[in-house]
């Protein structure tokens, strides 16, 4: 890469340098060590010669700008000071910019993230394309980290306070559009006349006939400094339970640098930077970050293996799940038609797509004419009429087999040869369900999780008999619907079902002992999950999770078998939210710990106070050790997709990069340990999974270590 | 002339629903991108091989004149696929069906979908020439001055909006009064205009409750919470009976008329589409064609005269095309624009005077069997959505047609502006 150059330089007949960046080889640029090297020979250059009048920074290829800094340079990170130092070069590179002897003024079209955002922030003037794939953010705080190249310093200077602290801390992005509103571009343009117009608005401010205004923070927000700060610590501690230290770290620099000097608060920044890069947190999320990516590569299937496009979408069952899919579906454009066997039950299912979207449009997310036509895109149906050119068939019926198998038997006799089916089940083994089918090889899971719009994971789930092709067309569609997709072996709840009913199951023995339901709840927050295990039973459905329980105590004996009061809260009623009846109560305004379920549960009205230390231990290592099972018997194929499985699908802490690199960072001897503590504390279920007491005694992890 | 033959392969309507009623919710546009929609799922017809569609409306979406085009795409046909929309009054659907049925036989397009759809719910309601010409004004203007100046003209009788009336341009009579005229100048008795209109909706709930209507209807799903399914005609009514149709006041005229509610069409919303295609195709891609187009005409009376008797000279001149008689058809759909229109138009068949003034014949052109008329019901009963009713009535006849194993069907539509459509149809 180092080889060839990334900038292509042209010099027109006015004196603007035109540098096009472009790095051979990837799809996207990205800013890697290599290419400041080359970038700051430019700038001497530019310094030395007379001619050049101003630069236009542009990118060269078609839909990115510059997708931000290379992340692999970011795992190279050793220490603090290691990070420390790459963030002040970077502030050395963008100083010359922002200081450059003729105005530099970059040409956006395409995404521009992290370093590039900084870039044009370092820049004179900013021109964007209106297209829509023009977006621009600093998404660094997903990654743990803060922006390192100057973002935290320059972008309050130029759009105050509120905006900045948005952009930085959610790390959401802007269209072109609503940048140029908060002042984050100078102007927006056709993609076609991108160009012309950087270029003029070089010429006008190298001959000082364009000023652009730059108010810098608003009086208002310097006046409200201390309120904007607190509130918006207040928002990140809240929304992150304290386990993320860059947000907060970000809210200080913006407040240190803005009430101090630029060159003071690009110190400060390199230093937040260092620390974070080598810190805990954001390693666990650059390896989440690099598991999404090499997921598509290692996909579950050979590369170059054919995958059927999905012209025509069938759903069956127009609940939650099939409605929701049928949602996503519409959204990324294919056409759907839905099935199920009442007018009232469709219709209810387009009332639940058309409220997401309306939603959308009240926040401006989507136009009505959008909204419009993604509701044409679902077509409603009673029986299987428009099946016949469906390619993919997704069935979201009631989780019961018998059903399943008839919807199996009547949708292969309604599709093509070519169709491929798919079950959306969450616990029943997919080979069970196609016993008896036609075409085997075009059977699989397709595992999402509720509410289908907002979960990112896409658990596929293959037997013996899937075919290869059933798989990638498979996948490939769950990456055009926005998913991560995982791709597992068949068996009883898979991976995901499996690990969450261990933890669940574990949950609810703790409420058996005498746990307090929201004391469980705030435990396990506490620990990192969205939310506490009580308040998922309440949403998923009691009954529902019965089932599951039932499923896997089944196949898995003993070891999952469900404490007996659980029986006694069904009998009562008590179904979940759906029900207005469950462990907490649903009358009106605040969802409170229905005391009542109390009476149904050892020892009654009196809870223990356990220490949410243990209860977080049983919880977690009953879901790490049924995680590590997983891997053992092959229903995982890597501990990365058991990572990303259980993070994307089940919410399990990303701070903690998933189970897997949890386990490692652990140790497997202080696991193995670990569970041998609670099986005497607590039983056979907790016996370790063979595959730890292996790893504990030879000393390894379950990730490769990295390079 | 070509030997191909144009099959009609399938058709589907929404349900029929009075103006202001359950499908207000919808445009004609979202009326006519259901019934397309639905429609091509039925018949799992690959949506790239439609070469063409046609609509017909009559009340046209100010926003969205080119209904067809804006249908056809929110149906999910592919961009491709060229769409246009006509207007023969209550036979453009008649005419969309006969746009690509030309097409087909030209062999310009190989499969098509026609049809039409109305809101009569949805009406655009203009401003008077007044207000107008001070909006347009006002929007010209060049400064803040200019367009206050403008709209500083606007009169309290500029406010007074202009609604379209279901009236002929060029004589300002509307279709009841003309229906009226052509009652009292044929004579027709108001028990024969009852009976008829008792007929149609005996027969409409027959084939309602025996399932023959249903099965060429799809549920509308009712936007913005879609928790109503409009799944059946609201129209029809089973308890009618020719003493309650007698109860019932003219309304064009108090005193002296016989044309009341009970025996007219009502305004009506819904959409129709047809799926029509070559012989050769529908047979190679497995279709089993309900019927064939054997020909069609279109005729035009002075619309100063009696204005509907359109069909009188339609069907003569589509018979003599098809080399039939109109003792041959075994089954006769005539649109039910009104009683008194469509027991005038059988009586001029059946009228040797008509023959020898109006078609240069000796003879008459035949008696039409009410036994084989309009057996599923009509307008009265069903409905009118002026765009979709020609859709409506060819799904219906095809369908009997092969319900029957006929083999030869009739139909006709009469039109504002004086015209008439006919079709026949083989199998």
């Amino acid at each position: 890469m180092s080889e060839a150059s990334a900038f292509t330089r042209e010099t027109d007949a006015e004196g603007i340098l035109v540098l096009t960046l472009d790095v051979p080889g990837e799809k996207v640029n990205t800013l890697g060590r290599g290419l400041i090297a080359e970038f700051e020979g430019i700038l001497d250059e530019v310094q030395e010669d007379e001619a050049i009048r101003a630069v236009v920074i542009r990118s060269g290829k078609p839909d990115s700008f510059i997708a931000g800094a290379d992340i692999k340079d970011f795992t190279r990170i050793r220490s603090a000071q290691e990070g420390e130092a790459l963030s002040r070069a970077g502030h050395a590179t963008l100083d010359r910019v922002e200081g450059c002897r003729v105005p530099v003024v970059a040409a956006i079209h395409g995404t521009c993230l992290g370093g590039g955002t900084e870039l044009a922030l370092a820049c004179r003037y900013r021109v964007a394309s209106d297209d829509p794939k023009t977006a621009l953010g600093l998404p660094e705080v997903m990654l743990g980290l803060v922006p390192g190249a100057g973002g935290t310093q320059r972008l309050p200077r130029l759009v105050g306070l509120a905006t900045a602290l948005d952009l930085i801390l959610t790390g959401r992005t802007l269209v072109a559009p609503r940048a140029l509103k908060a002042g984050l571009v100078d102007e927006v343009c056709p993609a076609s006349l991108l160009l012309a117009v950087a270029k003029q608005a070089a010429l006008g401010l190298a001959a000082g006939r364009l000023r652009p205004r730059r108010p810098g923070i608003p009086l208002r927000e310097r006046l409200l400094r201390p309120i904007v700060f607190s509130k918006a610590k207040a928002s990140v501690l809240q929304k992150t339970g304290g386990h993320y230290p860059a947000p907060l770290a970000a809210v200080d620099l913006v407040r240190g640098g803005t009430a101090t000097s630029q060159a003071e608060g690009l110190r400060l920044e390199a230093q937040a930077f260092g620390r974070l890069a080598a810190g805990p947190v954001s390693r666990s999320l650059v390896s989440v970050f690099f598991a999404t990516q090499e997921i598509k590569k290692d996909a579950g299937y050979p590369e170059g293996t054919k995958a059927a496009e999905i012209g025509k979408l069938g759903v069956i069952g127009a609940g939650l799940m099939g409605a929701g899919i049928a949602g996503v579906a519409a959204d990324a454009g294919v056409a759907v038609r839905m099935k199920d066997s009442s007018s009232a039950a469709l219709g209810r299912g387009l009332g639940y797509v058309h409220g997401i979207w309306d939603l959308r449009v009240k926040r401006r997310r989507l136009t009505r004419l959008e909204l419009r036509q993604r509701m044409d895109r679902v077509s409603p149906t009673l029986d299987y009429s428009g099946f016949r050119r469906a390619d993919l068939v997704i069935e979201a019926v009631f989780e019961d087999l018998d059903l399943k198998r008839r919807v199996l038997a009547e949708t292969e006799a309604a599709t093509s040869d070519a169709c491929v089916f798919a079950s959306n089940t969450s616990s029943i083994p997919i080979g069970e369900i196609a016993q008896g089918s036609r075409r085997p090889a075009h059977v699989l899971g397709m595992h999402f999780f509720s509410p289908v719009h907002k979960m990112p994971l896409l658990e596929i789930v293959v037997t013996p008999d899937t075919a290869l092709e059933a798989i990638a067309t498979a996948a490939t569609f769950g990456r055009r619907i926005g998913k991560h997709v995982i791709v597992v072996r068949d068996g009883p709840g898979f991976y995901t079902s499996r690990a969450l009913a261990a933890y669940m199951n574990e949950a609810t023995w703790l409420l058996e002992e005498g746990a307090s339901i929201d004391g469980l709840d705030r435990a396990m927050t506490a620990f990192g999950f969205p939310v506490g295990p009580v308040t998922l039973l309440d949403e998923v459905g009691i009954d529902v999770g019965a089932k599951v329980a039932k499923v896997m105590h089944h196949h898995f004996g003993d070891r999952m078998s469900p404490p007996p009061s659980m029986e006694r809260i069904l009998a009562d009623g008590r179904r979940g939210r759906k029900a207005g009846k469950g462990f907490y109560t649903y009358d009106g305004k605040e969802k409170r710990v229905d005391e009542s379920a109390y009476a149904l549960l050892p020892p009654g009205a009196g809870r223990l106070a356990l220490d949410p230390r243990d209860t977080q231990e049983r919880l977690a290592f009953a879901f790490l050790n049924e995680s590590i099972l997983c891997l053992q018997e092959g229903i995982l194929r890597s501990p990365r997709d058991g990572d990303v499985g259980a993070i994307f699908g089940l919410g399990f802490p990303p701070f903690l990069g998933g189970p897997f690199r949890h386990l490692d960072h652990l140790g497997a001897r202080f696991a193995l340990e670990t569970m041998e503590k609670l099986r005497a504390r607590h039983g056979e279920r907790f016996a370790p999974a063979p595959l730890l007491v292996d790893t504990a005694r030879e000393g390894r992890t379950f990730h490769a270590p990295r390079d | 002339m070509t030997n191909r033959r144009v099959a009609i392969v399938a058709g589907c309507r929404t349900p029929f629903a009075r103006s202001g009623t359950v499908l207000r919710e919808l445009t004609a546009v979202g009326l006519a991108r259901v019934a397309i929609r639905e429609l091509v799922e039925r018949t799992e017809v690959d949506p790239a091989s439609i070469g063409t569609v046609v609509m017909g409306q009559v009340v046209p979406s100010v926003k969205a004149p080119n209904l067809g085009r804006e249908a056809a795409l929110g149906a999910g046909l592919p961009t491709s696929v060229p769409a246009h929309t006509v207007n023969r009054a209550c036979a453009s659907a008649n005419q969309a069906i006969a746009d690509v049925a030309s097409a087909i036989l030209l062999g310009h397009v190989e499969a098509g979908i026609a049809g039409g759809a109305e809101s009569l719910s949805d009406v655009p309601i203009l401003h008077s020439r007044g207000m107008a010409r001070i909006l347009v004004e006002a929007q010209r203007a060049k400064s803040l001055g200019g367009r206050l100046s403008a709209l500083a003209k606007v009169r309290p009788r500029d406010l007074v909006p202009d609604a379209p009336a279901i009236a002929e341009p060029s004589t300002g009579l509307t279709m009841g009064q003309s229906a009226e005229k052509m009652a009292k100048e044929n004579g027709i008795s108001r028990e024969e205009q009852d009976e008829i209109a008792f007929a149609s909706h005996r027969n409409a709930w027959a084939a309602t409750e025996d399932g023959r209507l249903p099965a060429e209807t799809c549920a509308v799903f009712v936007p913005p919470a879609y928790d109503t399914a409009v799944a059946t005609d609201n129209l029809l009514r089973k308890d009618t009976s020719l003493e309650a149709l007698a109860a019932l006041p003219p309304v064009f005229d108090r005193r002296y008329g016989t044309v009341t509610a009970g025996n007219s069409s009502p305004l009506t919303d819904g959409g129709a589409a047809v799926l029509l295609m070559s012989e050769e195709r529908a047979k190679a891609d497995g279709y089993a064609p309900l019927a064939y187009v054997r020909t069609w005409a279109v005729a035009a009376v002075d619309p100063g005269g009696q204005l509907l008797m359109g069909p009188g000279l339609a069907i003569p001149k589509a018979l003599e095309r098809a080399g039939l008689q109109l003792s041959d058809m075994d089954l006769v759909e005539m649109h039910e624009a009104f009683a008194a229109q469509v027991a005038s138009n059988i009586q001029a068949l059946e009228s040797e005077a008509w023959a020898r003034e109006k078609l240069g014949r000796s003879s008459p052109v035949g008696r039409v069997d009410r036994d084989r008329l309009n057996v599923c019901g009509g307008s009265i009963a069903l409905g009118h959505p002026f765009g979709a009713t020609g859709a409506r009535i060819t799904t219906t006849l095809a369908n009997e047609m092969t319900r029957r194993d006929a083999k030869f069907g009739l139909l006709s539509v009469c039109a504002q502006g004086g015209m008439g459509f006919a079709m026949v149809l083989e199998r």
